[in-house]
């Protein structure tokens, strides 16, 4: 069967992407923030994860106010790399897993989670700066990928338990899959930050360590956050911290950590980065 | 939704609800437009008239034109629709958040190295805010 071997939690901040694409990551500003995913990148090189499932959320890209849904899941074998308003990112088309990911619509719809199916969709630096920092630049990625967006633009987002059980169904929906697969799942977005209005610039390094903590220590505390919290604390694009609930939910019961790595600034955003395997985990 | 909006004690924050995302519904689709090469270079050549062909609310269009950044967002603007101007103009997010905040870039980007706005004394409406340009 197939299952969850690790769960990563990551930033996906679009400077990123642009520094990447521009080869100003050598730049003094970047050095310590791509530093510090060197490890994960020769860890991910040993794992060698057939799919990722990617919680991120498109950023008023292939969804606009016309069409809101909440959790919206990849099905296409493949995925364009999206024109968010100065041409799509260089980097290689993702593709896709749509057996598994048909897999998981079925399942997880039968649990109650009513998600939207997408046959196309575009995909923005949500999912694209995740990906770079994970792989850095090579030809094509080295994983299939099947997108998981949440909606986190339109006020209300899920909420945290909402999430985290969301999470729970998909660990199921995996695990119920025949093929012997190496399924990670990530939770993209946050950490703390504020992009608009009089108090953008907001950086809470306090609620962000807390949270990185909590991801073990208290799951179920953390998932029962309400979202005022998030925005007064986190900034109001730091709500997006809610998708990494989805890929703890993903790992089980307990979870331990493997490593983290956290870094102020990249551009407006405290940038946070955490590995995570579920307890259950054992070396083949 | 809740009548009370708990949020709204949030300084210098607007939480894009459904009141403001059905004010902003016209704002915000118009920007979504401009994510296709062509109607950015129909937009840059004569804003008026472009705007001319969307349903925007006197204040939100003189926004638009000022690029009134915290204008557009009172009148229903979300920020990652409104970043789509920015864009356009050739603008950096950082440029866009500096210029919310009341900062120039240089301050904005020296706040942000040394650690970014603190949250302390800017959670509540009911405190006193601090940090570079206040809220």
């Amino acid at each position: 069967m197939a299952r969850i071997t690790a769960g990563i939690g990551c930033s996906h901040v679009p400077a990123i992407g642009a520094a990447l694409d521009n080869a100003r990551d050598t730049d003094p500003y970047w050095v310590p923030l791509f530093a510090g995913f060197d490890r994960t990148k020769a860890w991910m090189a040993q794992e060698k994860p057939d799919v990722v499932i990617l919680v991120y959320n498109d950023h008023a890209t292939s969804f606009s106010l016309e069409m809101i849904p909440t959790f919206a899941l990849g099905t296409a074998e493949e995925f364009e790399p999206a024109d968010e308003g100065w041409g799509p990112r260089r980097v290689p088309v993702v593709q896709g897993a749509p057996d598994l990911a048909w897999h998981i619509a079925q399942s997880v719809i039968l649990d109650e989670f009513d998600i939207t199916i997408c046959n196309k969709l575009d995909v923005d630096h949500g999912l694209t700066v995740p990906m770079s920092l994970m792989f850095g630049q090579p030809e094509a990625w080295p994983v299939r990928v099947i997108p998981l967006a949440v909606n986190v633009v339109q006020y209300p987002p899920p909420t945290g338990n909402r999430c985290l059980n969301f999470g729970r169904a998909i660990r199921r929906a995996v695990e119920s899959f025949p093929e012997g697969l190496n399924v990670q799942i990530w939770g993209t977005g946050g950490m703390s930050h504020q992009l608009q209005g009089p108090r953008a610039g907001l950086i809470n390094r306090e609620f962000d360590t807390a949270f990185l903590d909590r991801l073990t220590s208290d799951p179920i505390g953390l998932s029962r956050m309400p979202h005022i919290d998030y925005i007064r604390q986190a900034g109001s694009e730091g709500i997006e911290l809610v998708m990494w609930l989805i890929m703890r939910g993903a790992l089980g019961e307990e979870a331990r950590e493997l490593f983290r790595f956290y870094h102020v600034p990249a551009s407006n955003t405290a940038v946070g980065h955490i590995v995570l395997r579920p307890a259950d985990f054992v070396e083949d | 939704m809740p009548a009370e909006k708990d949020y709204d004690d949030v300084p210098g924050t607007t939480v894009f609800d459904a009141e403001r995302s059905r004010a902003g519904y016209h704002l915000n689709q118009f920007c979504m437009s401009l994510m296709k090469a062509e109607n950015r270079e129909r937009f840059k050549a004569g804003e008026e008239a472009y705007l001319d062909g969307w349903k925007l609310t006197p204040a939100q269009r003189a926004a638009v034109l000022a690029r009134d950044y915290n204008a557009m967002i009172a009148n229903g603007g979300n920020i990652y629709f409104l970043s789509k101007i920015g864009a356009t103009d050739g603008k950096s997010f950082q440029y866009l958040a500096a210029l919310m905040t009341g900062t120039t870039q240089e301050e904005y980007a020296a706040m942000m190295l040394a650690g970014g706005r603190p949250a302390a004394g800017n959670t509540s409406k009911k405190a006193p805010p601090t940090g570079a340009g206040g809220a």
